[in-house]
């Protein structure tokens, strides 16, 4: 604690940032989600295998499979954006470096679920190359 | 940046040995954090050979012995030696405790080490800087805030009432548990710690207090609440048995019942 500041000035700091409980029930929700989509992704993962190429697409083809299969990339994108902001929160100190960070996580995970999305979707409607 | 090795001018050396008295039957040797603030050189491990035989049963006593009868150039603090004042916390055999509590016997190894409280300024030897801690605790205001005027009497609370401070009221803010926090020491200057939101849980559930909304407010913070990562290490070490990690789940989950 350098200079003259106050303990009590120093620990109050720039006060409360007033958020933060909104993250806290997104993680849970979306941990609670994946939790459910994942076992179904899983399952659905191994009885796809034996139908081939074709057959995926036929399975994607069903606008629940499609649905949920999409959901599930794009709450896995959600929630691992969250996880990492913590991660970065946590661990790294210099402001600038943690800004930078923070911002490519929302990018990386954005971009990476509109992609997912993006190319599920295009198979699920019949755009892709057979 | 969390840095996982200690900077140059920390490293702890090897220190002075004090021989146990002649004709001792039963030693041990405690091995001593040491550094004084007004020497040149890094910090050093002192061991001193001690007849156990004339020591107290607590590592309280074993540091008394050593400032009365080997090196009176120790520095620590104690005051109670019965586990209530909290002056005596340190790291006693790689665990944060009361050493007024803790018995040497009780400590796993060879020799007992002794440091001082982690990640915190050290004053001089065992003596570790708690002004950033105490100044924490001061900002929840851990007093009854009020609108109403004053009663005659007492502020009522019933039986029921009262019951919700068990468990938050006997924090005798040692700092055992703030120190062992891994998230404390990565960002032990924004986040407040087990030790305060322990305290800020013991105002929020006060049934006299009338400011709970503000005090959720001033704890709603990414680093002042949120740093808490249910480690669990307050809870293992805090030498009163209290858990503050449940208190401070208890405080998370007060915001949730807020905005649903």
């Amino acid at each position: 604690m350098a200079g003259y500041r106050t303990p009590l000035g120093h620990a109050r700091g720039l006060g409360s940032a007033k958020h933060g409980v909104g993250h806290f029930i997104g993680q849970r929700v979306s941990a609670f989600a994946l939790l459910g989509l994942t076992i179904w992704g899983a399952w659905s993962a191994v009885s796809v295998v034996a139908g081939g190429y074709v057959g995926a697409r036929f399975w994607l083809a069903s606008p629940i499979n499609a649905a949920l299969i999409t959901l599930l990339v794009v709450t896995g994108f959600y929630h691992a954006r969250l996880g990492m902001q913590v991660v970065v929160e946590d661990y790294i100190e210099r402001k600038f470096t943690r800004t930078v960070l923070l911002i490519l996580n929302t990018f990386v995970a954005a971009g990476g679920a509109m992609l997912a999305a993006v190319c599920l979707l295009k198979v699920a409607f019949g755009g892709g190359a057979l | 940046m969390v840095q996982l090795t200690l900077p140059k001018n920390s490293k702890v050396g090897k220190g002075r040995h004090y021989p146990a008295p002649a004709g001792a039957k039963n030693v041990k040797t405690f091995r001593v954090y040491r550094w004084d603030p007004e020497g040149e050189g890094n910090p050093a491990w002192d061991s001193y050979d001690l007849d156990v035989d004339a020591v107290g049963p607590m590592v309280l006593d074993a540091l008394i012995h050593i400032k009365n009868h080997v090196d009176s150039t120790l520095a620590f603090r104690r005051s109670c030696r019965e586990g209530v004042c909290g002056s005596c916390a340190m790291n006693i055999g790689g665990r944060n405790t009361l050493a007024c509590t803790h018995g040497w016997a009780e400590v796993p190894g060879k020799d007992v080490q002794i440091s001082p409280l982690p990640h915190l300024p050290v004053v001089k030897d065992l003596v570790a800087d708690l002004t950033l801690f105490y100044a924490q605790y001061a900002s929840i205001e851990p007093w009854l805030h009020t609108t109403t005027p004053q009663p005659q009497g007492e502020w009522l609370q019933s039986e029921e009432d009262r019951a919700k401070l068990d468990g938050l009221y006997e924090c005798i803010l040692c700092a055992c548990c703030s120190t062992s926090c891994p998230s404390y020491w990565w960002n032990g200057e924004k986040y407040l710690g087990p030790a305060t939101l322990l305290q800020a849980r013991r105002w929020l559930v006060d049934s006299r207090d009338e400011a709970t909304g503000e005090r959720l407010d001033a704890l709603e913070d990414p680093f002042k609440l949120y740093r808490c990562h249910t480690i669990m290490n307050c809870a293992q070490v805090c030498p009163k048995g209290l858990n503050p990690a449940e208190a401070i789940a208890e405080v998370k989950a007060m915001l949730v019942e807020r905005v649903v």
